[in-house]
């Protein structure tokens, strides 16, 4: 069973919609027996680094996934902000990530001030390939996807990322660390390249 | 590198689908979860749905067609029509939608922007105008589906939004309506100089070279309703989106 975690951070009707299309069974849950018999996890979210991490420490869901992820090696896939928290840190915050990958989280910044890029990262942007990882297995050459941030990860071990994206400079747009996947988009709002990797990460992951 | 999203513009009436020419003579174009089933099908970047007929009316969102919808949108969707609550938009968001649009209760309370922005995020917060060029040339917004005049200034009002919250514009040509003759481009000039958000364009297009001059005179993101859901010159009905390949001219302008 897949378990989508439920920390009252966004939009999780657009990852259950997608689980729908691709017929695979997933719960919206934060009950912390349901995540006990998960044999997949997904941590998503928007909003803030501080009130992603306070609202799984209210929800008590933090001991669980620090189990789960690291002793029982569940495969997790972490989506945008949820991605974002299994690092360090985050210059957004003043709390302590998971620390699961070895990155911290940064907001953009572009050293030429005449740039018109802008933030938020929003929009489709296309992904750099560094490393072979099952999540891609078999993506779409053309592959696109949405994205809207305005803070990405820099990883220490280069070993760890899997892709990367351009906006102003190249970021980590997915990495990996052993069962531990996340992507800075928004597959559940990236057509059939979404889809394929959600079932890659369920079937292959 | 992003590319320049192209967003069909969807009108609700009631619970069918609806096309305008100039916010008048709304004319049925078909059942709504079966064209968001074909622009879901086409990959298109983003889609928009406005219900005319919610605000006007005096009536809330259709929650019930917001889920179906969603539930056939792979892409990022975004809502709009008689939103007036914090509460309807979370209703809206739990339903699988990212963005909502507000448009005559931007005008009518501004700091609801605010409140939206602060509890959801600018990025899911989009601000619509309609506007139309008076006899002396000025540009002038108009609320409930083109219907009242409110007397705002275009260029003030932009710039309030956006110190609100908001986190893109979405302008239209109540002018250009329809006409698939190409875009206001002095309309998409001057609002594009008041603002710093993304500013997405619609009202007028009729080919893909409109949408590069939109974005050359300084849109972010194009909108169409006709160009996407007419065909040929009889305009019959037929949803349609270039393929990919195509819009490729629009990035890197």
């Amino acid at each position: 069973m897949v378990v989508i975690i439920d920390y009252k951070t966004g939009n999780l009707g657009s990852i259950l919609n997608m689980f729908k299309k691709i017929g695979v069974e997933a719960t919206v849950s934060s009950n912390v027996l349901d995540i006990e018999r998960a044999d997949k996890i997904i941590l998503s979210g928007v909003g803030s680094f501080d009130s992603g991490i306070d609202n799984l420490k209210d929800a008590g869901l933090i001991p669980v996934l620090n189990e789960m992820v690291l002793v029982k090696k569940i495969p997790i896939l972490g989506i945008c902000l949820g991605m974002q928290l299994f690092s360090k840190k985050s210059e957004e915050g003043k709390l302590a990530g998971f620390n699961w990958i070895n990155a911290e989280t940064v907001r953009f910044k572009f050293d030429d001030r005449e740039t018109n890029l802008k933030v938020p990262h929003m929009g489709w942007d296309t992904i750099n390939t560094k490393r072979e990882s099952p999540l891609l297995a078999n993506m779409y050459q053309e592959a696109r996807f949405y994205f809207v941030h305005s803070y990405h990860l820099i990883c220490e071990n280069q070993e760890d990322v899997i892709a990367t994206t351009n906006h102003g400079y190249e970021f980590p747009s997915i990495v990996q660390k052993e069962n531990i996947f996340g992507v800075q988009f928004h597959p559940e709002k990236s057509h059939k390249f979404g889809i394929k990797l959600f079932e890659n990460f369920v079937n292959l992951c | 590198m992003l590319k320049t999203r192209v967003i069909p513009s969807l009108l609700l009436r009631d619970s069918g689908l609806v096309k305008t020419v100039n916010f008048k003579d709304a004319k049925y174009v078909g059942d709504p979860i079966n064209a968001v089933k074909i622009f879901n099908e086409k990959e298109v970047d983003e889609l928009i749905l406005l219900d005319i007929s919610a605000t006007v009316g005096k009536k809330k969102p259709n929650f019930e067609l917001i889920s179906q919808i969603a539930g056939e949108c792979f892409m990022p969707f975004g809502y709009g029509g008689g939103i007036r609550e914090i509460d309807d938009i979370k209703r809206i968001f739990n339903l699988g939608v990212e963005k909502v649009v507000i448009n005559s209760y931007a005008v009518e309370n501004p700091l609801f922007i605010k409140e939206a922005a602060n509890i959801f995020g600018s990025q899911s917060i989009v601000v619509s105008i309609d506007v139309k060029r008076t006899k002396s040339g000025n540009y002038e917004i108009f609320t409930n589906s083109g219907k009242e005049e409110t007397g705002l200034n275009l260029k003030d009002f932009i710039g309030k939004i956006e110190k609100m919250g908001a986190g893109e514009i979405f302008l239209n040509s109540i002018d250009r309506d329809g006409l698939m003759q190409g875009f206001d481009l002095s309309l998409i000039s001057e609002a594009s100089k008041a603002v710093s958000i993304p500013l997405i364009v619609c009202g007028g297009a009729g080919k893909i070279e409109d949408f590069k001059e939109a974005i050359m005179a300084g849109a972010s993101a194009v909108a169409a309703g006709s160009m996407f859901i007419f065909y040929g010159r009889q305009r019959a009905v037929l949803i349609n989106f270039p393929h990919q390949k195509e819009l490729d001219l629009l990035n890197n302008l």
